[in-house]
């Protein structure tokens, strides 16, 4: 579809759509938006599945006890370390 | 990112483990939260390699292979998204894209990171993650726009 007003292209426009929007401007504004139908509902649905996005997996956090496994591995690797390289007695 | 609680600790002790080896070849070249950031993402990335994933580096997480990036939206208007999203639809399909669009997709839309934070994260311009954030949410529409019930029609 050829967008009369500024002869710019849905291709064209797709093609800039990440810069247009990653750089905040608003992508709605733009002309082609205003008299691209195809274009307007693609650009809504993108904004609809950002907005959806930030519902998503909600932050789990850590267990406790998942705290204190890391800390006995990290001592372990530590005393593992340790005994490398020395000396054993005879 | 990986989809199970007991793998994401299982990922969060080897961050950790990892941490405690290199912290010191930190050397203040980014900020440390970036630097951190990047350690545990390449954590998960070898995780992902070794289930079998084609996946080796940082970069070609970046780079899917072409037949698993979205098409262009010429498709008709009437197919469009309409009202909200089902959250678990959405989650199927973020689980479905491949590991680079997931990445960059949780990092900014799900965490809301920044462009510049990802390109400092990832080690990619930010063209780049703006890039690869669009083909995310465009193979998000092609998935949520077929849904599971018309991909099984003969």
């Amino acid at each position: 579809m050829i967008d009369g007003k500024n002869t710019m292209s849905c291709a064209e426009f797709q093609d800039r759509m990440p810069e247009l929007i990653g750089s905040g401007e608003k992508a709605a504004h733009h002309p082609h938006i205003q008299t691209c139908e195809l274009c307007r509902a693609l650009l809504a649905d993108l904004e609809t599945i950002a907005e959806a996005a930030r519902q998503l997996f909600p932050v789990v956090e850590p267990p406790e006890k998942l705290w204190a496994k890391i800390e006995s591995a990290i001592k372990s690797e530590d005393a593992g370390e340790d005994s490398v390289g020395v000396m054993q007695p005879n | 990112m990986v989809g199970n609680i007991a793998e994401a600790e299982d990922l969060t002790q080897e961050a950790f483990l990892q941490l405690h080896r290199k912290i010191a070849t930190f050397r203040g070249d980014s900020a440390f939260s970036t630097w951190l950031h990047r350690l545990a993402i390449n954590v998960v990335l070898m995780q992902l390699r070794k289930k079998g994933l084609s996946l080796i580096s940082l970069d070609e997480a970046m780079e899917p292979a072409p037949e698993e990036g979205p098409g262009r939206s010429f498709g008709a208007p009437d197919l469009t998204l309409t009202g909200a999203i089902d959250r678990l639809a959405l989650e199927r399909a973020v689980g479905d894209l491949p590991a680079g669009y997931r990445l960059i997709f949780i990092l900014h839309d799900v965490e809301g990171f920044e462009h510049n934070e990802i390109a400092a994260m990832l080690d990619c311009s930010i063209g780049n993650s703006k890039s690869q954030l669009h083909k995310a949410r465009l193979k998000l529409r092609d998935a949520l726009r077929i849904g599971p019930q018309q991909e099984v029609r003969p």
